[in-house]
């Protein structure tokens, strides 16, 4: 193979954060997050109303390798905007509380907004684990 | 497996002047939360100061410490 310097995951995941003004790296889907922390920040997004693309990275684990290289951040959940890094749960959680995610994210947190960042789930909670069994 | 004592350890020895509190979070060792309060925060942005603690512990972070939820402030 001579084309070893391209690296068409990594492009991809830096055109999907030029292309969508949010955008959130997690782990499972906004409907069915696959960890407490993505829930989290998932929950405190949805709270303020602002439309925001979500990729799953577990389906293929060169996405988590791929991004983190680029963002310089270890950890999944990883919310951007503007082309920026805003940070992960911790950061986006305490920004929704100080009301810096709505300012960030263009929008006026709406009157039935809880001033703490909802908890759809308890943070720190292990994920699912499937022992397989038959192996 | 870590312990939150180790971390704790490896934390305030990284980072000059810092006062740290963890916790196992599910008593597993794998899943902690860090309060970390630092002098040299004082010039970082918040993501600045969480890449610096998570520096620390580089890849074993998403590796043996599935999960490092952090705090940071100057003062």
């Amino acid at each position: 193979m001579s084309e070893t310097t391209e690296n068409p995951i990594r492009e991809a995941i830096s055109g999907a954060i030029a292309e969508h003004e949010a955008i959130l790296f997690m782990k499972g889907t906004p409907e069915a997050p696959a960890c407490g922390f993505s829930a989290r920040t998932v929950a405190a997004l949805d709270a303020l109303g602002k439309p925001y693309a979500a990729v799953d990275v577990l389906p293929d684990p060169r996405i988590r390798q791929e991004l983190s290289a680029l963002s310089n951040w270890p950890t999944i959940p990883q919310l951007f905007v503007g082309g920026e890094l805003v940070g992960g749960c911790d950061i986006v959680t305490e920004m929704y509380e100080t009301g810096e995610l709505a300012q960030v994210l263009g929008v006026e947190a709406p009157s039935d907004a809880p001033a703490e960042a909802p908890v759809a789930a308890e943070p720190g909670a292990p994920p699912l684990q499937i022992d397989n069994k038959l192996a | 497996m870590p312990s939150a004592e180790e971390l704790r350890e490896r934390i305030e020895a990284a980072i000059p002047d810092a006062r740290v509190d963890v916790t196992d979070l599910t008593g597993g060792g794998d899943h902690f939360r860090a309060k970390v309060v630092a002098p040299e925060f004082s010039a970082m942005s918040r993501i600045e100061q969480h890449r610096r603690v998570y520096s620390v512990f580089g890849a074993e972070i998403g590796g043996p410490i599935h999960a490092l939820s952090l705090e940071t402030r100057a003062e």
